[in-house]
């Protein structure tokens, strides 16, 4: 490899900002650090400020395979691991049922039969038979691989204690067949949405990352980044009425993704400047409750005074 | 590795963990190893490095940052004032003075030496040590014994005896010093308080707070309370999050046993039966807000509210004279909000536990089932309306569990318009409750007794 990278923290957020991610210092050092103490990162933060997008856009930065996986309630090693391929070991019988007659053909007891036997080698769990799932496949990726497992909060507590020889030191054991052990450790991701709170012996083993929602500044140069032909004068405003919204007490605060949708909404309307009929018209992209449109919208003109007001101040 | 980076950065964790972020050996290691990558020039990016490697959850996080703002802003020395020109020279060539590093320091004004002077005797002194109040004095005192306080009182002394004007001088503003350094040692103390012994004062307030009666809680604490009740019945509900599955022997699992038997060519060698997924128990609140147990109402509205953000089939209801449903008002308002809607919509009105009892029946009686688990909180004290015994025993028929807790005394029950000791037959848990320590140990009573294992 040449220059990494992950070689220091001014070289990640570069890096990241060329695959279209904008990441702070600490996100960058999150990185950063997952990369050289090669520990798993869990990132927190409220649903939308980009957990799965770093992931996404560490990959691509790296030119690594991304592989996924969702969790869900109910989630076990069979479907997040490795399953035997059932179908073919059922065919391997078959064949070998009838390739037995000639294999034991000469061996006149069954002494000598079983040896024979014995000396044919077991083919029945081997790595052949084996259907990897998406922890298999991130440790047996042969150039390393970024591994990323969404919702982890959403799994149940039998499946976390089940990640944790993953985690700590990348490799698994097969029964039947032994340790595996990844040749390159993977970058893994954590996100999780806080639905439960997670073991200690996870956060222990992980480092921790939690994305807050952006300051204005941040916020603008993501809008900037993500959604091209938008105009500096809007993005300003836009982002300086959606930073106003988040002071509110809503059910559901808009995120980033959302800011970053109602721009794209915006443009697609060819908006240029704000206006109240406006907002109103697309307020559904940014609120995603009925109450909470309900309660915004009498308060809209003076939102709308104070966030014009900022965006053009500066 | 040079040790007083090492130090200084396990004074931290000790001070981390005081204000209650929990760092584990192995994330101390992690924190040492993240600083040998990136050194420690820059300080943005050690404090990130260590967020990152020690504080695991979003409050630790706050209070990581915190913490690290208190811990490395030490504020320096107050500048001393500047020897006067024309005396300087004299001093720090003459006499007796320069011999003692202490006196020295004073002298020049050299605030980074005593900065450093103090630290280290406040390792020395083991500052961070430090629990109670009461060891603020002792801890200054033995600092400044460590930096050398008694030689300095020594060379005053011996200079005033001098009786040289020159001497009396120099001994008035070494004098001087010693009084601003009293002053520093006492606010470096207080730095250390705060660091290290903010949790044990919390800690032992919330003991107290765990015994305290809850009919009278300050308004004050109330903000901490919530705090305690809020952990509580998060703890609870964890444990109720647990799917249970019961083996139910008897009956087979055809696809998987089919499935299982695959590798052994159709053999069904391995039989699998069927497993039953226990639905989740559902819980059935009631509360009692009238005026009798106004005081502890707050309480209970309190443990009901914590209790709904956390379980997810709760069934919340309110009474006094009649009873209504409270799951929407817990559900769309915040907490202060909530506890008073309720107690305008429906408290503080006499009791009628009848009345109410028949409002409950007529609301919810259907819903109640062998999964359902019923929590009153309330005295049972009726006003002599009929207590509707019946719709009370019906009730313990349907549920799986009536659990009655009251915050009287038991002497109480059944004394004057009391009926508790009536509906106690009908429950199959009924507790005094009136602090916070033996409501969370009914709770988890009844949890390990009444809900299905």
């Amino acid at each position: 490899m040449a220059e990494s990278p992950l070689a220091s923290v001014e070289a990640i957020i570069a890096g990241l900002a060329g695959v279209g991610y904008i990441a702070s210092r600490r996100i960058a050092t999150a990185l950063f650090m997952a990369q050289h103490l090669s520990k798993p990162v869990l990132v927190e933060g409220v649903a939308g400020v980009g957990k799965t997008e770093l992931a996404i856009a560490t990959a691509t930065l790296l030119d690594l395979p991304l592989i996924r996986m969702q969790c869900y309630e109910g989630l076990d090693e069979s479907k997040a691991l490795y399953e035997w391929k059932y179908g073919k070991q059922l065919l391997y019988t078959q064949i070998l049922k009838d390739r037995m007659g000639e294999a034991l053909e000469g061996a006149h007891t069954m002494e000598a039969a079983m040896d024979r036997l014995h000396g044919m080698g077991d083919m029945f769990f081997s790595e052949g038979f084996l259907e990897p799932r998406p922890l298999l496949k991130a440790l047996r990726s042969e150039a390393g691989a970024v591994l990323l497992i969404d919702e982890i909060d959403k799994s149940d507590e039998a499946f976390e204690a089940f990640l944790l020889e993953i985690l700590s030191a990348f490799q698994v054991s097969i029964p039947e067949i032994g340790t595996i052990k990844a040749k390159i450790p993977p970058l893994v991701f954590l996100t999780s949405n806080n639905v439960r709170d997670l073991g200690d012996a996870l956060k222990r083993r992980c480092l921790h990352l939690h994305i807050p929602l952006p300051d204005a500044h941040l916020e603008e140069k993501i809008v900037a980044t993500r959604v091209p032909g938008v105009e500096a004068r809007l993005t300003r405003e836009l982002v300086a009425f959606v930073q106003s919204l988040r002071d509110i007490e809503l059910r559901k605060v808009p995120s980033i993704s959302e800011t970053v949708d109602w721009a794209r909404a915006l443009v697609l309307l060819h908006a240029e400047a704000l206006s109240a009929d406006l907002v109103r018209e697309t307020l559904n992209v940014l609120l995603k409750y009925e109450q909470d449109i309900v309660a915004i919208e009498p308060k809209l003109n003076e939102l709308l005074g104070r966030a014009s007001g900022a965006a053009g101040g500066e | 590795m040079a040790s007083p980076v090492q130090a200084t950065v396990e004074e931290f964790i000790k001070a981390l963990r005081a204000s209650e972020v929990r760092v584990s050996p192995a994330e101390a290691i992690d924190a040492h190893r993240a600083l040998m990558e990136i050194g420690y020039a820059d300080r943005g990016l050690v404090k990130d490095a260590l967020c990152i490697t020690l504080a695991k959850t979003e409050e630790e996080v706050f209070r990581f940052e915190e913490c690290f703002d208190a811990f490395f802003s030490r504020d320096s020395f107050r500048e001393a004032k500047p020897p006067p020109a024309g005396q300087s020279g004299g001093e720090t060539a003459g006499g007796e003075a320069s011999d003692l590093p202490l006196a020295q320091m004073l002298l020049s004004g050299d605030t980074i030496a005593l900065n450093q002077a103090m630290e280290a005797a406040a390792r020395r002194a083991r500052a961070s040590d430090v629990r109670l109040n009461t060891q603020r004095n002792l801890l200054s005192r033995r600092m400044l014994d460590e930096m050398g306080l008694r030689e300095l009182e020594e060379l005053i002394q011996r200079l005033r005896e001098m009786g040289m004007p020159r001497d009396a001088a120099l001994a008035d503003r070494l004098a001087e010093r010693r009084e601003a350094l009293f002053e520093e040692s006492a606010r470096f103390v207080d730095r250390q308080m705060q660091l290290y012994a903010r949790e044990t004062g919390r800690r032992m307030r919330e003991t107290l707070l765990g015994q305290a009666k809850l009919t009278g809680i300050e308004p004050e604490d109330m903000r901490q309370m919530e705090a305690l009740v809020k952990r509580m019945a998060k703890r609870l509900a964890s444990r109720y999050a647990r799917k249970r599955h019961r083996a139910d022997r008897g009956k087979l699992d055809v696809r998987k046993t089919i499935r299982r038997s695959m590798p052994y060519g159709g053999v069904p060698f391995d039989i699998v039966w069927k497993s039953q997924t226990i639905e989740k128990p559902k819980i059935v609140a009631i509360c009692d807000v009238s005026r009798s147990v106004a005081a502890a109402a707050q309480f209970m509205l309190l443990f009901l509210y914590s209790l709904n953000e956390v379980i997810e089939k709760l069934e919340a209801f309110a009474f006094s004279d009649r009873l209504i449903r409270v799951g929407d008002i817990l559900e769309a308002e915040e907490l202060d909000s909530a506890i008073a809607s309720i107690i305008k919509k429906i408290g503080m009105r006499p009791t009628d536990y009848g009345r109410a009892l028949m409002d409950f029946s007529e609301l919810h009686r259907d819903a109640l089932d062998r999964h359902t688990t019923v929590i009153v909180l309330g005295d049972g004290r009726s006003n002599y309306a009929n207590p509707r015994l019946d719709i009370m025993r019906e009730i313990s028929h349907r549920a799986r569990a009536v659990i009655w807790l009251n915050p009287e005394p038991e002497t109480y029950w059944g004394q004057g318009d009391s009926r508790m000791d009536q509906y106690k037959r009908f429950c199959h848990v009924a507790k005094v409750c009136n602090t916070l320590n033996q409501l969370e140990r009914i709770i988890e009573d009844v949890l390990r007794t009444y809900m299905p294992h």
